[in-house]
């Protein structure tokens, strides 16, 4: 299901499927991801849960795939999040391949550096 | 030729490990133990366990500077309602006939032998090689089972959704979660928030360290005192100790 939900996806962000409009997001700082941006479209949920589990459960930190990664380069500099809008980073290609996204019910979707004033402002 | 190792080479390195040993960084944090931290990238090992031990004679009962700066690090909530989570509470204990009081923290027991881990029907809760039981949020279903097998109540459910995601422990609704004995800070090399603390205050009641190296000072301090676990009758094996109960 998920092959397919990418296959879509990708059909769409390369314009292949011209019938809904392709996300226009807002990719925060953005720059050199940790790896290519294709394979992060189709793979990075698999890259996270691999290595959630090996943080969590084994111990082993400072992995490249870390969510709290994603967040730091890819929250808006509008609301200093990745949720928010339909432009916003995650929110914005979740919506749009209709994916339930749950990661931020426990995680933050605001960059670590973010001050105090700057966290009370934007989305939680 | 000799078996012997040669004697001033011997000296330079029990020199170098008492030296590593005594020097203090900051409150609660040693430079022996920045030395033993393991890289980040390998995973915890069996062979070390993390433990406690509580001096309750050191624990002064109007201070609660480990419950606060358990509740800062980890961003629980604050004022606390009757269905928030508590990982660590200060406990006020009066002997019968003596009246002797004692002052004391309570929270997870990190057992050898979890009772918690037991029972969870999906795995998420667990023992980390080195010892520290905690609680998988993307495993967990929220039914509580280790909350009942917990003898020690140490375990707190969310009831409320999270707002403060600013805490060192992503924490969600509808999960079980407890002392973690700051994973986190543990993984870095350095003590738990609790231990700082107490050492801040100045009382220095709680030592943290490898109960499976027989050089650490929790280890030392364990062989010279007498020291109680609690629930000992239970066989859990709990990596706290109490000295003073």
């Amino acid at each position: 299901m998920r092959r397919i939900a990418a296959f879509f996806l990708v059909a769409a962000l390369t314009g292949a499927g011209a019938a809904v409009p392709v996300p226009d997001l807002d990719v925060g700082q953005g720059g050199h991801c940790v790896n290519d941006p294709q394979v992060m479209r189709q793979n990075h949920m698999k890259f996270l849960y691999q290595q959630r589990d090996e943080t969590v459960r084994q111990g082993i930190r400072g992995g490249k795939y870390s969510l709290a990664g994603c967040v730091d380069c890819h929250a808006s500099k509008v609301n200093h999040s990745v949720l928010g809008s339909d432009r916003n980073f995650c929110q914005g290609c979740h919506t749009y391949a209709a994916v339930k996204i749950d990661c931020f019910e426990c995680h933050s979707s605001q960059p670590r550096a973010l001050s105090a004033a700057q966290r009370e402002g934007g989305h939680p | 030729m000799s078996d012997q190792p040669d004697a001033s080479r011997r000296q330079f390195l029990s020199r170098g490990t008492a030296a590593t040993a005594a020097v203090a960084v900051a409150p609660g944090v040693l430079l022996y133990d920045f030395a033993r931290a393991r890289p980040p990238a390998e995973p915890a090992s069996s062979a070390v366990r993390w433990g406690l031990l509580i001096d309750t004679t050191r624990c002064d009962s109007g201070c609660d500077a480990c419950v606060s700066a358990c509740r800062e690090e980890n961003a629980l909530p604050l004022p606390l309602k009757p269905t928030d989570p508590q990982w660590i509470r200060k406990v006020e204990l009066q002997q019968e006939g003596s009246g002797r009081k004692v002052s004391l923290p309570m929270m997870c027991q990190h057992c050898a032998e979890p009772p918690c881990v037991d029972v969870c029907p999906t795995g998420a809760s667990f023992k980390r090689a080195d010892g520290i039981v905690l609680v998988d949020k993307h495993r967990c279903i929220g039914c509580r089972y280790c909350m009942m097998a917990c003898p020690y109540k140490a375990r707190s459910f969310v009831h409320e959704p999270v707002e403060d995601h600013s805490g060192a422990t992503p924490r969600g609704q509808g999960t079980v979660e407890s002392c973690t004995l700051c994973v986190h800070r543990v993984d870095q090399g350095r003590a738990p928030a609790c231990v700082d603390a107490c050492a801040s205050e100045g009382h220095r009641a709680l030592l943290f360290g490898n109960l499976n190296d027989p050089d650490s000072a929790i280890s030392q301090r364990l062989r010279s005192v007498a020291s109680v676990k609690l629930r000992a009758d239970l066989n859990l094996d709990p990596g706290l100790s109490y000295v003073g109960l």
